[in-house]
């Protein structure tokens, strides 16, 4: 789902469970998607695969020697 | 107000009872909680008992070690058995607690007296103890003030000398920002160090449980009771000589408050003139933690909340519930982006201890804000309050390393600021130690000790 489809759809929801007041938050929310889908931390089945999966996502820091 | 430490050598040296200091802490919850409104429920006569117990206790020769018959206050939203645990919210009317939560029961076997149980913001849903049913908590440096949150009753009481600790839960900063807001010392230990279990939740992935006391020292003594290691005594400070300290430049100090910033680079000087070696360094990723930390504390707030939200919508204070709302429109796909950020930045804040005993930064961007404000400047910007507030303390809460707060001065009008000092992961031990060396150089200058302050 697109983040403009989801904001139109989150908002007239709100609207029908009688919270208008949400619209502003959900707009915020929205702003925070949009960043949060464009970091360089996510993989994506089109592009070669940017995170490390596996025994580097659990790396456990060694204390400063 | 004394020290734990301090109370311990004088209760051994029988020069002072529990009876006698938990009555003193008593009085003055009496005398402060009107004004300050830090306690939702004030626990005198199981107080009273628990401190005669513990000094018959002693007297025969029974001692539970550091936290022996040692006053302390408890966040509402921990279980403690027998009482409420109000969250500050109306939604929990009647709710009783059945057993105490693991880490109350561990502050138990350690022989802690229980005072109270304190004012939060409700659910801990926010930082600046502003909507809470049970009315808002003030700071006690200037009453006008929030004490920060959301455990900022917690804060209040140690400030005010109504507690020798106190316990809290962070979830984004609620235990270091409002220590930072009342001049205390404020411990997130790392993330799953401290049972979980028996707390009301906020987020199950970002929640952590500490404590708000006076000194490092006693922030170390509490910390090993919560564990469960009821006889520890306080690491060993390092030597100063040779700590190596890394200052993340750039977003951590892009929104600082000029008296904020100024008392940070004082304590830094005088590290620095202690035989400190800093460098400067960059994390990667800092533009990604606010929008990681509120998909993930949004989406998991809502799931605990969203059958309430049905059933008892007015029982919320209307922020928190509008709040909550908004996490049930975050989408599955986006919450496991967030958590795909969360290692991302685990990683990033690795690499930047790798190298170095640990981050020092700020704690708090501001002193205390005014109850009631909804933005604050911050040199020529205006921020929201809440996301100002939450901006230097929740990438940890993210990234789950431990970070203590430790008080850095005051500003002209005698308001707290802190200084955060972040370790590695799991080695909450090590970062205390670190602490425990740098406190005197950071807390250094003019600072009244809790219990001066206020009333």
């Amino acid at each position: 789902m697109t983040i403009d489809a989801w904001l139109t759809a989150a908002i007239a929801d709100a609207e029908r469970r009688g919270l208008p007041e949400l619209k502003p938050l959900l707009e915020t929310l929205a702003r925070a998607t949009r960043s949060l889908r464009a970091a360089d931390f996510n993989d994506r089945a089109d592009q070669p695969q940017v995170t490390s999966h596996g025994p580097q996502a659990d790396h456990k820091p060694q204390a400063p020697s | 107000m004394m020290t734990i430490e301090e109370f311990g050598r004088r209760l051994r040296a029988r020069e002072v009872t529990s009876a006698q200091v938990t009555n003193e802490c008593l009085q003055r919850i009496e005398a402060d909680n009107g004004r300050l409104n830090a306690f939702i429920r004030v626990t005198a006569d199981q107080a009273r008992r628990q401190a005669e117990e513990a000094d018959r206790d002693l007297a025969a020769g029974r001692d539970r070690g550091p936290l022996h018959g040692v006053p302390i206050s408890i966040k509402d939203l921990l279980d403690v058995r027998g009482l409420p645990t109000t969250a500050a919210s109306h939604v929990r009317d009647g709710h009783v607690a059945a057993r105490d939560a693991t880490s109350i029961a561990h502050l138990r076997q350690a022989g802690a007296v229980f005072v109270g149980k304190t004012n939060l913001h409700e659910f801990a849903f926010g930082t600046t103890n502003e909507d809470s049913a049970f009315g808002v908590a003030r700071n006690p440096h200037d009453p006008s003030r929030s004490p920060g949150g959301s455990s900022g009753g917690s804060a209040a009481s140690v400030a005010a000398g109504m507690a020798f600790a106190t316990i809290g839960t962070d979830t984004g900063g609620s235990i270091r920002i409002p220590a930072a807001a009342c001049g205390i010392v404020g411990l997130k230990p790392s993330l799953g160090e401290v049972s979980i279990d028996g707390c009301v939740p906020l987020s199950a992935t970002l929640d952590h449980i500490g404590p708000l006391t006076q000194t490092v020292a006693d922030a170390s003594l509490v910390y090993h009771a919560l564990l469960g290691d009821g006889h520890v005594t306080p690491p060993v400070p390092l030597p100063l000589h040779g700590v190596r300290l890394a200052i993340p430049r750039g977003y951590f100090f892009d929104v600082l408050d000029d008296e904020v910033r100024a008392r940070f680079e004082e304590a830094v000087g005088r590290l620095h003139g202690a035989g400190v070696r800093f460098d400067e360094i960059e994390i990667h990723h800092t533009a990604d933690i606010a929008p990681v930390y509120l998909h993930i504390v949004l989406a998991d707030a809502a799931a605990y909340h969203a059958s309430a939200l049905e059933t008892m919508p007015e029982r919320y204070t209307p922020n928190v519930r509008i709040r909550l709302e908004m996490g049930r429109y975050v989408l599955a796909e986006d919450y496991v982006r967030a958590l795909a950020g969360r290692d991302a930045l685990r990683r990033d804040v690795d690499a930047a201890l790798a190298q170095h005993d640990a981050l020092m930064l700020p704690t708090l961007p501001i002193p205390a804000p005014t109850i009631g404000a909804a933005t604050v400047a911050v040199g020529s910007k205006t921020e929201p309050v809440r996301n100002v507030m939450l901006r230097l303390t929740q990438p940890f809460n993210v990234t789950g390393h431990p970070a203590i707060s430790i008080p850095s001065g005051l500003t002209a009008a005698g308001l707290p600021c802190a200084v955060q000092l972040v370790g590695c992961r799991m080695q909450t031990d090590a970062l205390l130690k670190v602490a425990l060396a740098c406190e005197p150089q950071i807390a250094a200058g003019p600072f009244p000790r809790s219990g001066n302050v206020g009333g």
